[in-house]
């Protein structure tokens, strides 16, 4: 049974399938280990990224495309629902409505890109979707009557999911049911089906073409296998997952805007996770987005000591003050790339061999 | 002996063909000719042709580096703007040091405190080149998509980097006294600053081309993009070349920033990572690794953007995407490539 939701994947490492079980037991009972809305708040985002770098992982992973689209696709999402609830009122239905808009055009977005450029080598591919995503950006920005412009949208969400309303009298094991308790279990309970649908696609016959076409382009061709046809199919799939992450991210946030879903910063992390966690496993999509809205959150504070500590030293109390976290995780980037290609999955994996 | 030689016969291309060889030189002139009847007016027309040349030649700076390390190398850098960010900010270091040349009433001495500027940052830039060459690029030679992420983490290091020495902040780089302001001819203003960029991209242009057509080293460079192994086969380090080219592109990148940090006159650290989306445009536009089309390509996107920004402000940016995809539906290669897509 168990087998059968992973598709046959298991994690192939002892270590590896511990870490993965402690994740998936704090995020399940995230709201009674961690009281407090901070906690809860990341591990909503660790639930929203997990999609979101696994449905990047499909394509940069199994599939070696590179794209810097793919925030383009998660807005498309996000925008979606929101512009469904701003135009349609708190309700699922608006939700629902604005969300397969947004997903839909995403996929028909996806499509169009992928039909158009995907006969071109790696790197031509990575600079057209870049041109195009930051179009993208500019556009929103600029329609301001339709997406709030640089501001976002600010909009209510259904009551059910709103901290007002309250599941039960009573609190269950200590803590009141509240709809932001539902609200971070419906976006769990998504998270987890999406996860475990991608990980169904990539251990599919399909998944194992994609990987023929990585590997040996022109050899699956030889076969038969039309390699943009394969090639276009995972991009709208992986588009499609991103744009449902978007929605989830524009449901829990109650708020959309371009630097919450569009800015080229998320993108530079959904790389980050991708290679840290390790590429083509989707293992590795749960482990990187894990460490990294953990470090995000918490390795701040951390630094901030740092800080302190070498006040004293002028140079390096700059390098080690809390802003510049981001320059460390780009050099444990650029080591992660150099020395564990495979990520921290592919390391474990291997580690048992 | 016999008489009758076999003579070889060169036979002459048809004309349609070699016309469609020279078709993207005309691109230039008929979007020219198609701001003209936009804007209507033939001075507005003037100081947005200038505004236009002189930032589609700040962008051939910045991107002709870029495209003939990826012709030589067969890498793309993706890091390339950082340099562009670094140039910018060791430029206003030594523009602030020269303040007194800059405040200068005297033409010479703004002119030098520039020119000073310029060879500071070229020189720190080159140098950086080749540290990121060395450090970044060297192990991932031959592997694409390694490269994409290299590049990416070196640059997201670089600008951090920048927090660090300068400051998050945006600063503001003022131009030199006598670059303020601008000429009237006729009825149209013309930026002084931006007729001295367009002087300087054209000087560039012409000096990268004599280099490449008439030197033994572009003769080598050359060579290198059509067919490395076999450069490397009649005895040259091709190795070493790679790296001078990567620091003169590096360099160029440099003095792009300076120029575009003097053109804004507000420097970020991101600002690097902003005009990469322009330069990627013009270098796929120009077909990767061709330093004429390069040219082309960002005359094309300068203009352009211009004369979009003037008739419709709104779709000023996607406008040079909407160029892009129409060059790539009548040449999917670009519109000079060199490198075959490998």
């Amino acid at each position: 049974m168990l087998m059968k939701l992973l598709s046959g994947d298991r994690p192939g490492s002892p270590l590896l399938t511990v870490v993965l079980v402690l994740i998936l037991v704090g995020l399940a009972f995230a709201p009674f280990l961690f009281p407090g809305s901070k906690p809860l708040e990341t591990a909503a985002r660790i639930c929203i990224f997990i999609v979101l770098v696994a449905s990047y992982d499909l394509l940069i992973g199994y599939t070696g495309i590179v794209s810097f689209a793919h925030t383009m696709f998660f807005g498309l999402g996000a925008y979606g629902t929101a512009l469904g609830l701003t135009l349609g009122g708190a309700s699922f239905a608006a939700a629902g409505l604005g969300a397969l808009c947004g997903v839909s055009l995403a996929a028909l977005l996806a499509l169009a890109i992928g039909l158009f450029s995907l006969r071109v080598k790696a790197i031509f591919f990575a600079m057209v979707t870049l041109a195009i995503a930051s179009a993208f950006a500019v556009l929103v920005s600029q329609l301001s009557f339709l997406t709030g412009g640089e501001d976002g949208l600010n909009y209510r969400i259904p009551r059910e999911l709103t901290p007002a309303f309250r599941l039960f009298d009573e609190p269950v094991l200590g803590l009141r049911i509240d709809g932001k308790v539902l609200s971070y279990y419906l976006i769990f309970g998504v998270a987890l089906v999406l996860f475990l649908a991608l990980v169904r696609i990539v251990n599919s016959p399909f998944g194992r073409v994609l990987k023929a076409v990585r590997d040996n382009g022109f050899r699956a061709e030889a076969i038969g296998y039309k390699a943009v046809h394969y090639r276009t199919a995972a991009t709208v799939l992986s588009a499609m997952m991103a744009a449902m992450a978007g929605v989830l991210l524009a449901l829990w946030l109650r708020y959309t805007g371009p630097a919450t879903t569009l800015s080229m910063e998320i993108m530079v992390d959904i790389l980050l996770m991708v290679v840290i966690g390790g590429m083509g496993t989707m293992y590795g999509a749960v482990i990187g987005a894990t460490l990294f809205i953990l470090a995000q959150t918490y390795l701040q504070a951390l630094m901030g000591l740092a800080e302190g500590a070498t006040a004293g030293i002028p140079l390096l109390s700059a390098l080690v003050a809390p802003d510049r976290w981001l320059m460390w995780l780009g050099v444990l980037f650029v080591l992660s790339v150099y020395f564990f290609p495979t990520g921290v999955v592919g390391r474990l994996r291997a580690g048992r061999a | 002996m016999s008489e009758t030689l076999i003579r070889p016969r060169i036979e002459a291309r048809p004309l349609a063909e070699r016309l469609a060889d020279k078709a993207p030189l005309l691109l230039v002139p008929l979007l020219m000719l198609g701001g003209l009847v936009v804007t209507g007016n033939p001075s507005t027309w003037a100081t947005l042709t200038v505004a236009g040349l002189a930032m589609g030649l700040m962008i051939f700076i910045m991107a002709s580096g870029l495209t003939l390390v990826f012709g030589l190398m067969d890498i793309i850098n993706f890091g390339h703007g950082a340099f562009v960010a670094v140039g910018a900010f060791i430029g206003f270091t030594v523009l602030t040091w020269l303040s007194g040349w800059t405040a200068h009433p005297s033409v010479l001495m703004n002119l030098a405190a520039m020119l000073i500027a310029i060879t500071v940052t070229m020189l720190a830039t080159g140098l950086m080149g080749y540290g990121f060459e060395k450090v970044i690029i060297k192990p991932v030679y031959g592997q694409h998509l390694k490269q994409i992420l290299v590049t990416m983490g070196g640059m997201i290091i670089a600008q951090q980097l920048i927090h660090v020495v300068w400051g998050p902040d945006a600063l503001h780089l003022s131009r030199p006294l006598a670059l303020q302001g601008s000429w009237v001819i006729g009825d149209a203003a013309i930026e002084k600053y931006r007729l001295v960029a367009v002087g300087i991209g054209l000087a560039l242009f012409v000096a990268m081309r004599h280099v490449l057509k008439h030197t033994k080293v572009g003769l080598l460079v050359r060579a290198g993009v059509e067919n490395g192994e076999m450069v490397e086969a009649l005895g040259y380090r091709i190795r070493r070349l790679f790296l001078v080219v990567f620091m003169v592109g590096s360099a160029l990148a440099g003095l792009g920033g300076v120029m575009w940090g003097l053109y804004q006159e507000t420097i970020t650290a991101h600002m690097g990572s902003e005009i990469m989306v322009l330069v990627f445009i013009v270098v796929i536009i120009g077909g990767l690794g061709s330093v004429e089309g390069c040219f082309i390509g960002a005359l094309l996107v300068g203009l352009l953007a211009n004369y979009t920004a003037f008739a419709a402000p709104k779709v000023a940016l996607v406008s040079t995407i909407g160029l892009m995809v129409v060059v790539l539906m009548w040449r999917p290669q670009g519109l000079y490539p060199v490198v075959k897509a490998k």
